[in-house]
């Protein structure tokens, strides 16, 4: 028998105003299975909560109806008060009566009329709740990195260091991402491989981080706390365990002339190569495509000459399954395909690079050796044009989105080809200098004063050779007149775009992605680090475009998020879940095609021989979310919604 | 009748988007018609037709069915399927005899408390032309007095 007691909260003056309290208690007081209807100022203050919990005892009610705010607002506050008084936290439910009830309507006898029938529904509803228990989960303390660029590393270091495992998983060779390509960084001139290798050779020594290279995930299963992430060990057809890096078979692989994916092509790799002379771990791989070996069964010179029998041609790819906690998605971006613009001829003439090659060209372990020298024939160009937003900003070839970093590393660019080229002149064409960020907008400055930065304000139309020179056609906008500029390379500031494969890669472990591809965070200001999908972080610029500090920043911020869910052997959450009826459940997987989660699984129903009797749907509790969408998908009604029932649903409804 | 008709509108919202969208119009004081009452659910993926038809039988001259703007659903597909589901219900509507109208189905997210006020004005002000749902409130009876479900 329902013994329900129902609280009418004035909330001061704002429900009181508007309705009539006294008519409420009266009304709900008669109401059948009500034992005990009073009224109070403020409920959720000390002596309210304690009028709750008295009555509570001294009734022993089987249930609470607090007629109050919104349940967003004090739902928790009366669950607590509820089970400090030893009643069950969710036999309780808020009468939502000021955010929806009286502040917003403005006669009284109607707010009251409205405020009746609300309470009343609940108290119809309370009657049917059922007690529910908070699910543990155990939180398998170890986390893994997917991505070993500067975001993965920073996130590895920092779980590792508060004493937690890691396992960091690249999928190139080697770990260092496109930080390991850049030559210096904005706004300090850092070398950024000076900065970086420390870091990489930090994180590989690091006793907690396992970093598995040239590995990519195969599929995520479970969920927060609880994952099971396969693996893809890359055959390498180089053994790990006794490789010293002696590099001799690299010197004596015939097979010379492939493009570096490294060097962005400006440079060559043999078959059996690492990415970069700093690469770790520094163990070469073989890439199967382009080895003679793998072709046709002859040459294995590397074979041959390493010293200690480390070359391995039978290897193969291994799957290695992990139980992981937490996982932390640092993929990063890739640069724009820039043939798109068929005007500013990419592709046509050499000497047409983007950032990443003039990165490359810059840097003292390039294919330069740090000197400036233009693709076609090697010589130094007097004149460099820089194209910002070429990609960028532009919705109807390129990307809609600011790429963010164009703008500073293009100004960096000039001030490095100053500092080597003392001779030379540079022409930036830009829409807008965007330099936010600390030191950015001295940085720019910097570049305009000192390094003579020429810049433009204005658009390229087009660049084309005439007598052996670029010629880059635009308009200066603040003088209001075309301009042709006589250039010997130009350089693109190509947009930063997803991962070629990342919608793909999202779909795998489970979290959402924008139009273009970037990863969706749970909430673009409050919860930025988070993903919708609970245990699962974003670091860097697989989220959005983002320069060094901020995938640093962000990275940290992971791993700080990852620690706290680590504080604890358990992880407590709402009970809201579904539930099967196995009786009921004709096994037609509706549920599960429903399912958001992939929570719901086929579970074997067998007799006492272990004779497979039925197979019905089994709700995960711990991958569940609540939802309930499979509950209005269920054709036979065998499954229900803990705290959402069909029957308090409907009873709520028939009390309207 | 002297006193115009006041339609009674059941809202069957989401918590994280509609719901809070109607809290917000409250915490802005905005003023809206009186005649809906709201049932709140996790997610407008829950909501089954069945809450529908039982909500016109048991008195209500109008539904709505509100929840997360499409990609933004707290249960990343919910809202999707609520979609996919009233695409068919509404082929069906005609057939059970319940004009459209009396059904509304909408987005409104966390931050559109005025369009929630809007929409309970201009939809209350629509059911009101429509007048009370007095064939369908009838079936009530014959099934009480026929069936015990």
């Amino acid at each position: 028998m329902a013994k329900i007691g129902v609280f009418v909260c004035h909330c001061g003056e704002n429900i009181a105003s508007m309705v009539d309290t006294a008519n409420l208690v009266a009304a709900i007081s008669e109401h059948p299975g009500v034992e005990i209807c009073t009224e109070y100022k403020y409920f959720c203050s000390d002596p309210g909560q304690e009028t709750v919990k008295r009555a509570v005892r001294e009734h022993n009610l089987t249930g609470v109806v607090v007629a109050a705010c919104s349940p967003r607002m004090h739902e928790q506050t009366f669950r607590k008060a509820c089970a400090e008084a030893g009643l069950n936290p969710y036999m309780l439910e808020l009468a939502n009566i000021r955010e929806q009830c009286s502040w917003v309507h403005t006669d009284k006898d109607e707010a009251t009329a409205k405020a009746i029938e609300i309470t009343r529904s609940l108290v119809e509803k309370v009657k049917r709740n059922n007690e529910l228990q908070p699910i543990s989960v155990p939180v398998t303390r170890r986390a893994m990195v997917i991505g070993g660029g500067i975001a993965g590393i920073q996130a590895a270091l920092d779980i590792a260091s508060a004493g937690r495992e890691v396992v960091l998983v690249e999928r190139e060779p080697s770990i260092g991402g496109h930080m390991s390509q850049i030559s210096e960084t904005f706004p300090t001139l850092d070398c950024s491989q000076c900065i970086l290798t420390p870091r990489m050779v930090e994180a590989v020594q690091h006793p907690n981080i396992t970093v598995m290279t040239y590995s990519e995930v195969e599929s995520v299963d479970g969920y927060i706390g609880n994952f099971t992430v396969k693996v893809r060990r890359k055959a390498r057809y180089v053994r790990m365990e006794t490789c010293t890096g002696c590099g001799d078979c690299i010197q004596k692989c015939p097979v010379k002339k492939i493009p570096s994916e490294f060097e962005c092509g400006l440079g060559n790799r043999t078959a059996i190569y690492t990415p970069f002379a700093q690469a770790v771990p520094n163990v070469p791989v073989i890439d199967r495509s382009r080895c003679t070996y793998f072709k046709n069964g002859k040459c294995a010179i590397c074979k041959k000459t390493c010293q200690i029998d480390s070359i391995d041609f039978d290897q193969q790819d291994t799957i290695e399954s992990i139980e992981v906690g937490a996982i932390v998605v640092a993929t990063g971006f890739q640069v724009q395909d820039t043939s798109l613009y068929g005007e500013y001829g990419y592709g046509r003439y050499k000497d047409v690079i983007t950032g990443l090659h003039f990165e490359r060209l810059a840097s003292a372990s390039g294919p330069t050796a740090g000197k400036i020298k233009r693709p076609s024939d090697g010589k130094e160009p007097e004149t460099v044009v820089f194209i910002q937003c070429a990609g960028s900003r532009d919705a109807a070839k390129g990307v809609k989105y600011c790429s963010k970093i164009c703008c500073m590393y293009t100004a960096k660019h000039a001030m490095l080809y100053a500092h080597k080229v003392h001779h030379g002149t540079t022409k930036i064409f830009y829409m807008d200098i965007r330099a936010a960020g600390k030191g950015y907008d001295e940085f720019t400055r910097r570049a305009i004063e000192e390094d003579q930065a020429g810049y433009v304000r204005g658009r390229v139309s087009k660049v084309f050779e005439q007598n052996g020179k670029l010629i880059v056609r635009g308009v200066d906008m603040l003088l209001g007149r075309p301009v042709e500029v006589e250039a010997d390379m130009v350089v693109l500031a190509t947009a930063m775009v997803p991962q070629p494969d990342a919608k793909e890669f999202a779909k795998k472990i489970g979290i959402g992605y924008d139009e273009y591809g970037f990863f969706n965070e749970a909430h673009l200001k409050l919860r930025p680090v988070e993903t919708a999908t609970a245990g699962i972080y974003l670091a860097g610029a697989c989220q959005s475009p983002k320069d060094i500090p901020d995938s640093v920043a962000q990275a940290s911020a992971a791993a700080a998020k990852i620690l706290g869910l680590f504080s604890r052997e358990h992880l407590e959450r709402e009970p809201v879940v579904a539930l099967v009826s196995d009786s009921t459940c004709a096994g037609c997987w509706g549920c599960v095609t429903a399912c958001p989660y992939n929570a719901i699984d086929r579970r074997d129903i067998t007799d006492r021989n272990g004779n497979v009797i039925k197979r019905v749907a089994s709700v995960n509790p711990g991958l569940c979310q609540g939802c309930g969408t499979c509950v209005s998908f269920c054709r036979s009604n065998s499954i229900d919604l803990a705290g959402f029932t069909e029957k308090q649903i409907f009873a709520e409804v028939m009390a309207l | 009748m002297s006193e115009p008709f006041e339609p009674k509108i059941v809202a069957f919202v989401c918590t994280y988007c509609t719901y809070a969208g109607a809290d917000l119009a409250g915490t802005s004081r905005m003023k809206y018609a009186s005649n809906v009452r709201i049932v709140r659910l996790p997610c407008t993926g829950r909501i089954s037709p069945m809450f529908i038809l039982k909500a016109l039988q048991k008195g209500a001259d109008g539904v709505l069915v509100s929840g997360c703007h499409p990609g933004d659903c707290h249960f990343a597909q919910g809202n999707y399927h609520a979609r996919r589901r009233w695409t068919v219900f509404r082929a069906l509507l005609a057939f059970t005899g319940i004009p459209e109208q009396r059904i509304r189905f909408s987005w409104i997210s966390a931050a559109e408390g005025a369009k929630f006020a809007e929409l309970i004005n201009s939809l209350t002000e629509d059911i009101r032309k429509l007048g009370p749902f007095e064939q369908y409130h009838e079936l009530q009876t014959v099934i009480e007095t026929q069936s015990t479900y």
